[in-house]
């Protein structure tokens, strides 16, 4: 694609998840994004936002690779993200430098221009542009950090009441997390697995066939979990179904010939 | 021992400096101020309007309202309530309310004056105000006022006058500082409703260890 | 909250104001000690929980004591003064239901609210058959009713009533028990003296003060609009007085609290014990509170608990949460749970105390996260890897090193290709066309 310089640029903050386990995500997050009026650029220098070591108590390495994310989103209009969790561990930046350092004002700063995928569209995105063949019954998971961290929960349901097509059967208890939360679910299995349990009792009776949400780790563990459990409801990120994508395999579904 | 580490522990982890004036000056003034916090728009509607908050909250809480038109009518409340409900025994207190109450004397109804006891079955006492905010009775103790009555009977009967309705507590904070000369009684009760309890598989009982019944009397006249 | 708006912005006024109380500790509590002296009472001073529990057992041998009657109070299992009591020739009974019950298992709190949340009728039905010698019942009122007829006798004779409180009043050198049961009062007013066992952090400066905290205390922990009985003791018996205790004491307890101001846990130290963050929590709803080990249980003693009892005895706690932030937006008075348990695991970090396959595995992703090019190349082959193994399938069954996932539910797995790389080509292709 030739370069528009008249539109603004958005510096797209891929995810660990999505880059390795879902890339469709990212290309849907791209076309949406460009559908909105931006242009989209992919800054190599990216990895993770860090929230593993943060969360881990390790402050060092996490205000190292802060340090490295926000100088690869230098200048950019806007950094989005698929991901709740990974934009709030940006927000949570300023937080690893005390307020004399240079870079706790550069955190700050990109503080205030990192956005979660759908926070970003419900803001910029004329909704009649949006258009979708997808057709059925979905329901949707609010994540953890998304919610409570950036105050996501109308955004995704706002752009899906523009698809004539998705019909949304709100589950019981859509906000109690599902037991992902990062290392958490590897080191607490069992407690984890009694969570997700409960989330994918809710989800069954939601009465939907599909299952949506903003945040790839919570997705691939309610996927793995219903999948486990013979459940037939697909798992997949919104903004899939919002980019006209979804006829790719759903999350944990073999590939279709 | 234990009071100076206490206290040292907690200046030098707040870094007191050798001048504490400030902070003093601080705390003597919120102390002196008696501020209010925040105050919820239901408890600020007027009086008129209080004695209905009132009684729906405390119907809420689960309490028994009996509302009488004047004072003499409520030796004869009383005596029904304890009649219908079967209940033959009443202890009071030594309120002048109370102590001025005429009593029919043909019901058979044995009439004491004292702090309650186990095994009584209902109890008389005034009150000093209800708060409509959560249909609240606030009773104080005094030498005509054990705090027994309030806890022990398996019914407790609260007389309660229309005019000592107040929104907020702490409204009533204001009126009990003026009624004691700002000396705080012994023990001050706030009761919004009967005794219960959750605690047998969540499931919620009435009358726990306090009374069963809470039987308010409401005075409209007074 | 629909019937009380302003719900949000008394949780903000209470934050603020125990924030201010918190900077002032030392002096509302000089004042709380002036005015409870005045009122004929005595203060006790404890650093430690061994401390309290003598404190508390030379008061009942003083009045040579056999029985004490007890209402609830965290603070008294904190120090695990039952037991203390006991040894000691003193017989403590608890008479909040869910407490009595507990004694009469030999159990503990699973609660800070609902102490006896973790049994059944039927766990009830066996214990009351078995200590009171009575005709086995199931049902619930009955069992109430038992409970009630049992306890009255032990509130008659007890020789001392120990409670707790929720409250210390600087202005009036009051204490305030707020429940539901009424045992608190019966527990206060009938024996000949009155100890009240409560925490250094509780005092606040006015009645309205303690108001604001009030309207927030009830609907958080049980959804009330008010605690049935709040009761307000300021003293012994005055003259003239036909009832009431003729001794009162107040022992307050540090047992760590003053380390906390200093610290990033001083935030903790606002809590008013409501419950909500347990109420809300999934992780608690999950395991139940007899796992946390403690007498904390939920988000609250995850970070309490290992200020208590050390870091290095109780540092799984802090860990044992996914972060969801539930707790933080229901507790009453904003405290930041999560962070709190971010802290802890920073401060396990730094000492190594975290398990070595944590900080290896960390340790190693770190360093690539570090360096993108390399990072790259990490989440090109991993992805790779990934889909080998799971091949047409789509998802994996079992993997090596990832049996905490795979133990309950499959891994999706990977396309093969990651974003990274796709996009690259792709932009190299239309750079070429
Ligand atoms: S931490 Fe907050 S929510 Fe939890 S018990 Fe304390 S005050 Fe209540």
């Amino acid at each position: 694609m030739p370069e528009d310089r008249s539109r603004p640029v958005v510096g797209l903050f891929v995810t660990c998840l999505a880059d390795m386990f879902r890339p469709e995500v990212a290309f849907a997050s791209v076309k949406l994004l460009e559908l909105a009026g931006f242009s989209v650029e992919v800054p190599r220098s990216q990895t993770c936002c860090g929230q593993p070591a943060f969360n881990s108590g390790d402050r060092a390495d996490s205000a190292a690779i802060a340090r490295q994310t926000i100088a690869a989103f230098d200048g950019y209009a806007a950094v989005v993200g698929p991901s709740g969790s990974c934009i709030g561990m940006l927000h949570h930046y300023p937080e690893l430098f005390s307020e004399e350092d240079p870079w706790y004002a550069r955190a700050q700063e990109l503080k205030s221009r990192a956005f979660e995928i759908t926070d970003f569209l419900s803001r910029h995105l004329e909704l009649d542009k949006l258009q979708s063949r997808f057709q059925g019954k979905v329901t949707y998971h609010d994540s953890c950090s998304g919610l409570r961290e950036l105050g996501i929960k109308q955004q995704p349901r706002e752009l899906l009441a523009q698809l004539p097509g998705v019909e949304l059967c709100e589950m019981e208890e859509a906000e109690t997390c599902c037991g992902f939360g990062g290392t958490f679910c590897v080191k607490y299995p069992d407690i984890s697995n009694r969570m997700v349990g409960n989330k994918v009792g809710n989800i069954r009776n939601s009465g939907a066939q599909t299952l949506l949400g903003g945040d790839l780790g919570c997705l691939l563990n309610m996927a793995g979990k219903l999948k486990r459990e013979g459940v037939t409801i697909e798992a997949r990120h919104v903004v899939e179904v919002l980019a006209d994508m979804a006829d790719i395999p759903a999350i944990a579904e073999a590939a279709r010939n | 021992m234990s009071r100076a580490e206490i206290f040292n522990r907690i200046r030098t982890g707040l870094k007191v400096g050798a001048d504490d004036s400030a902070r003093r000056a601080a705390v003597e003034a919120r102390l002196n101020a008696r501020a209010r916090n925040l105050i919820p728009q239901r408890a600020q509607l007027p009086a008129e309007e209080l004695v209905q908050l009132f009684l729906n909250m405390a119907r809420e809480a689960a309490a028994e309202v009996i509302e009488i038109e004047r004072r003499e009518q409520l030796a004869a409340a009383v005596e029904h309530y304890l009649q219908a409900q079967g209940v033959g025994q009443l202890v009071s207190s030594d309120e002048e309310l109370i102590v001025a109450l005429q009593w029919s004397h043909d019901n058979g109804i044995v009439h004491e004056r004292r702090p309650a006891r186990a095994g009584d079955e209902a109890s008389l006492t005034g009150s000093f105000a209800g708060i409509a905010e959560t249909g609240t009775l606030l009773l104080y103790s005094g030498a005509e006022r054990p705090t027994t009555l309030n806890f022990l009977p398996d019914t407790h009967i609260v007389a309660l006058r229309a005019s000592t309705i107040v929104g907020p507590y702490e409204d009533a904070w204001q009126q009990l500082r003026q009624a004691t000369g700002g000396q705080m009684p012994r023990t001050v009760n706030l009761i919004t409703g009967p005794s219960r309890s959750a605690d047998i598989e969540q499931r919620l009982q009435m009358g726990a260890h306090g009374p069963r019944n809470l039987v308010i009397v409401l005075m409209h006249d007074e | 909250m629909a019937r009380l708006p302003e719900f949000d912005a008394l949780r903000d006024q209470a934050r603020d104001l125990k924030n201010h109380i918190l900077e002032h500790l030392d002096l509302y509590l000089e004042v709380f000690e002036r005015n409870v002296t005045a009122n004929g009472g005595t203060v006790h001073w404890c650093r430690t929980a061994e401390d309290a529990r003598r404190t508390i057992l030379e008061i009942c041998q003083q009045k040579e004591a056999k029985t004490v009657t007890k209402g609830k109070s965290m603070v008294s299992e904190e120090i695990a003064l039952n037991d203390y009591l006991e040894a000691n020739g003193v017989r403590p009974v608890e008479t909040d239901l869910g407490e009595y019950i507990l004694q009469l298992r030999h159990d503990h709190p699973s609660h800070i609210v609902a102490p006896a949340i973790h049994l059944t009728l039927e766990d009830v039905s066996e214990a009351f058959h078995q200590a009171h010698q009575r005709p086995k019942t199931s049902d619930p009122a009955a069992l109430m009713r038992e409970a009630r007829e049992m306890l009255r006798k032990q509130f008659v004779a007890a020789d001392v009533g120990i409670t707790g409180a929720n409250f210390l009043i600087a202005e009036t050198g009051s204490t305030i028990i707020c429940t539901n049961e009424g045992n608190g009062d019966l527990t206060q007013t009938l024996p000949k003296t009155h100890i009240v066992v409560s925490s250094i952090e509780k005092v606040v400066p006015t009645l309205e003060d303690m108001t604001l905290f009030l309207r927030l205390l009830a609907r958080s922990a049980t959804g009330q609009e008010f605690t049935v009985y709040n009761t307000l003791s300021s003293g012994p018996r005055r003259p003239g007085d036909q009832d009431g205790p003729e001794d009162y004491h107040v022992v307050l307890v540090d047992n760590g609290r003053s380390d906390m101001i200093a610290s990033e846990m001083r935030e903790m130290l606002r809590c008013i014990r409501c419950s909500a963050c347990m109420n809300h929590c999934p992780v608690y709803g999950a395991v139940g509170g007899h796992s946390y080990g403690w007498v904390y249980p939920g988000p609250m003693g995850s970070v309490l608990t290992p200020q208590m009892v050390g870091l290095d005895k109780a540092g799984l706690l802090p860990n044992a949460s996914t972060f969801c932030g539930k707790c933080e937006e229901v507790c009453p008075v904003r405290i930041p749970l999560p962070k709190l348990m971010r802290h802890w695991r920073e401060r396990e970090f730094e000492q190594h105390l975290s398990p070595a396959s944590v900080r290896g595995g960390l340790g190693v992703w770190a360093f690539f996260a570090k360096r993108p090019a390399l990072y790259r190349l990490l989440t090109a082959s991993g992805s790779r890897v990934l889909r080998l193994l799971g091949g047409k399938r789509g998802r994996l069954a079992k993997l090596p090193l990832a049996g905490g996932w795979t133990d309950h539910r499959d891994l999706p797995t990977p396309s093969g290709t990651t974003f990274m790389q796709q996009w690259q080509a792709q932009q190299k292709r239309e750079h070429r066309s």
